[in-house]
């Protein structure tokens, strides 16, 4: 086995070209994972910890870049206040250690069903940077799960960093498992308002072969904000509105059955998450909080 | 593959390290150093947690490779000369140490708590200390011995440097 030590960005996309079959790591909390249990024995490991640009996270034109290699203890601490929604996620990853080694990052490289980030990032309409010697190029987070631990990065490409424009109204994250901590979700839940469009945006997780958002449910939902004016007046929910976007959320899951959780219970689950969050964060809105 | 690193201040270099091994096997099986504990090599169970750059982070899951050059402090670096710790002794006094495998992770987590938070609450202690599993003492005692230490070290301020 090889290990690659870049210190630059270039060295790093230099280093994935030329072995292309690299293994990149950065937290190690998945890849060390699959390496401890033999699992995986990748000819070459890529080790992205050493390159600064990965490390920080900036204001870029009103929106956030965060690179691919900031923690979870990171976002939780800096990012908190323009980006609740992706934090609350971050926040119900692992326990103490894995947070502070774990990245977004990481989440999207693994791609898998369950990554805690991604339906924060789905609610957040984020684009996920890939990079090669090429060039650069942003994918819609929707466009970048291709299928159960799969994305759309070739295999030339580094998963640099991730842009999000802060939604303009409140978020939430929800994450069912069997404790508080140290879980993998049986199934997640993110909502965001966009109340500068009249939109809404919604993520699932651990229901479908990917991260996926519920597009039906967030046309329906923001059609009849709009048809009661409700964007405008920030007034109470009509009865049954957040128990017919609950249904219509849970009619865009697949799950299936398997050791964490029946299909069926996920189904009720994220329809019991919907509708509350949808609660919560229409009781944000009609209070006035812009997050 | 040869690592230099800086073990409980001290510098050590390492040959023939394989590249897909964790800090966990080469802190324990190359540089006789196993008060950090591997049990579940995936993360759960917060056994073999070390500071890494002053960061709590689990051994086994870091890439040997990934330790080079960088400044680690395991459960055997936190003793001060020849005496234990606040946090070891209050493991001790306060009967939170049964079969002890989960002890030095528990320590290394309980020294960065309170390095950050040195009057916690019971929620407080909870969380921080979600990662780091106990079989035995259904962890009552673990929170006494805490807070034990919390009150010690507030009472002698001087024993919190690391």
């Amino acid at each position: 086995m090889e290990f690659l030590t870049p210190t630059s960005m270039q060295e790093a996309l230099e280093a994935k070209s030329a072995h292309p079959d690299a293994k990149p790591i950065l937290g190690g909390t998945d890849v060390m994972v699959e390496l401890n249990f033999d699992r995986c024995r990748p000819a070459t490991l890529l080790d992205l910890t050493r390159i600064p640009e990965l490390a920080e996270w900036g204001r870029d034109n009103g929106s956030i870049k965060l690179g691919a290699g900031v923690s979870y203890t990171r976002v939780i601490a800096e990012l908190a206040d323009q980006l609740p929604g992706l934090a609350m996620a971050s926040r119900t990853v692992g326990s103490p250690q894995i947070r502070n080694r774990g990245t977004v990052g990481g989440n999207l490289g693994a791609a898998s069903p369950a990554g805690d980030s991604h339906p924060a990032l789905l609610a957040a309409d984020a684009e996920i940077e890939l990079r090669s010697v090429n060039g650069l190029r942003r994918l819609p987070a929707t466009e970048f799960y291709t299928g159960v631990k799969r994305h759309a990065g070739r295999d030339d490409e580094l998963i640099t960093a991730v842009h999000i424009t802060p939604p303009s109204g409140p978020q939430q994250f929800c994450k069912i498992g069997t404790r508080n901590a140290m879980v993998i979700s049986v199934s997640a839940f993110s909502i965001a308002l966009h109340p500068d469009r009249s939109e809404v945006r919604t993520g699932i997780g651990s229901a479908a072969p990917t991260p996926r958002r519920a597009v039906d449910a967030e046309t329906w939902l923001a059609a009849a904000l709009e048809a009661n004016g409700l964007w405008e007046s920030r007034g109470a929910l009509p009865e049954g509105l957040a128990r017919e976007f609950a249904g219509l959320v849970a009619a865009a899951a697949s799950p299936i059955d398997d050791v964490r959780g029946t299909a069926a219970y996920r189904l009720h689950s994220l329809s019991v998450m919907a509708r509350r969050s949808l609660g919560w964060v229409w009781n944000d809105y009609a209070s006035g909080q812009e997050h | 593959m040869r690592i230099t690193t800086t073990v409980n201040s001290e510098a050590r270099d390492v040959d023939d390290v394989w590249e897909g091994e964790s800090l966990l096997y080469m802190l324990r099986e190359r540089m006789g150093l196993p008060g950090s504990k591997n049990a579940c090599e995936q993360g759960e169970c917060g056994s073999c947690t070390v500071y890494l750059d002053g960061v709590a982070v689990c051994a086994c899951l870091v890439a040997a490779g990934q330790a080079d050059g960088r400044d680690i402090v395991t459960v055997e670096g936190l003793t001060e000369g020849n005496d234990l710790h606040p946090v070891q002794q209050a493991f001790l006094d306060a009967g939170a140490v049964q079969c002890g495998f989960c002890t030095p992770g528990l320590v290394v987590a309980t020294h960065d708590l309170l390095a950050r938070t040195p009057q916690p609450g019971d929620s407080e202690i909870r969380e921080y200390l979600a990662g780091n599993l106990c079989r035995c003492t259904g962890y009552e005692k673990i929170l006494d011995a805490v807070k034990l230490a919390a009150s010690r070290m507030a009472s002698s301020p001087t024993k919190v440097a690391k």
